[in-house]
């Protein structure tokens, strides 16, 4: 222990220096590694504090960090939920937006047959009417086009004049005319939709075929698997007639 | 001297090495190095007052580290190792603080 009433030696920086000396004794050798040793280890362990995380702080400094560390997990908990939610939201809204476009797409589609203005193929049959006399009357082809819409045609082209619902089919000087076009012979007539139920229906006893036959002019009939009706009906604007909103109530 | 000069190369060598602790020993190294710091200060104490002996110096510094380490061995195995580490290093650091103020009545008569 220490002796702090020893009297202050008057050699004593003499003697520190007489000690400085280098000497080669074994000891001093031992006290040199026993110093690097030291030296190593302040150093290190200065450094592994200074690196040092939780382990060396007290225990009410660690609870106050737990709870942080809690407070702050249950937050962001809570932010994830919501980003969550929000993410399901986003991702259901998108597809329900998708399945509308469908089927907006798909309505527009049909529309767009009905009324002409798109192309169509599928199966069909394809009637051919060849009337070298002219007997055959405008009356017995919108008869034919009946038929067919009966026999569930979606599409009917005769010629190249695609049939719709406004089509007129009227007797002019040279021979018929539908939408005040001439439609020259032979009539070919193109129609979309089951082929065998319209083939069918086209062949009944006192049906068209019978009809034409008695008329002196010559029908074909040949189903298709795939058929094109190419002929566009051109759009015309309604002059008069306006969509109602969908939100209005309807009249009576 | 020479002791002094392997103190620098060891402090240099530790910041520069960047040496890992192993586990088993980050409890005892803090105590040890108290230890040592205590035999060192008592060495040169030694030196100023006459009687310093390379050899006692040695077994010193050696026999200060393991007791040390072994008390805080100890009290780890007793369930009381920081309350021991506390004891260790407030002895220590009074030690200390007497062989500086002996050191500094030899060096500065004060």
């Amino acid at each position: 222990m220490s002796q702090p009433d020893s009297p202050p030696t008057p050699s004593a920086g003499r003697r520190l220096m007489s000690m400085a000396r280098p000497r080669a004794t074994k000891a001093n050798a031992l006290a040199a590694l026993l110093a690097i040793l030291l030296g190593f280890a302040v150093a290190t362990q200065v450094r592994q504090n200074q690196s040092l995380g939780l382990e060396s702080l007290r225990q009410s400094d660690l609870v106050t960090i737990l709870d942080d560390t809690t407070a702050k997990s249950s937050r962001l908990d809570q932010n994830a939920r919501e980003l969550q939610a929000i993410k399901d939201q986003l991702v259901s809204g998108s597809a329900s937006g998708a399945a509308v476009l469908n089927a907006a797409q798909e309505r527009l589609d049909a529309l767009a047959i009905l009324a002409g203005t798109a192309r169509a193929h599928g199966p069909g049959i394809r009637m051919t009417i060849s009337d070298p006399a002219g007997k055959v009357p405008a009356s017995q082809l919108l008869d034919a086009i009946q038929e067919l819409r009966d026999a569930g045609a979606e599409a009917i082209q005769v010629n190249n004049i695609r049939i719709v619902a406004s089509s007129h089919f009227s007797q002019g000087a040279s021979g018929i005319e539908i939408d005040g076009r001439r439609v020259t012979q032979p009539y070919t007539i193109a129609a979309i939709g089951d082929p065998a139920t319209m083939a069918t229906a086209m062949g009944i006893p006192d049906g068209l075929s019978e009809n034409v036959r008695t008329l002196g002019a010559t029908i074909d009939i040949a189903q298709e698997q795939e058929l094109t009706v190419g002929a566009l009906h051109p759009l015309t604007e309604p002059r008069y007639a306006r969509p109602v909103p969908q939100s209005a109530p309807t009249t009576p | 001297m020479i002791p002094a000069l392997g103190l620098l190369i060891g402090l240099a060598a530790g910041l520069l090495l960047h040496p890992a602790v192993p586990l088993a020993l980050q409890p005892y190294l803090p105590i040890a190095v108290i230890a040592a710091l205590d035999a060192v200060f008592g060495g040169v104490r030694a030196v100023l007052d006459g009687i310093f002996s390379d050899k006692v110096f040695v077994v010193s510094f050696l026999s200060n580290v393991l007791v040390a380490a072994f008390i805080v061995f100890l009290g780890d195995q007793l369930g009381v190792g920081s309350q021991l580490s506390t004891g260790v290093v407030v002895v220590l650091g009074i030690r200390i603080f007497s062989n500086v103020a002996s050191i500094r009545r030899h060096l500065f008569r004060a």
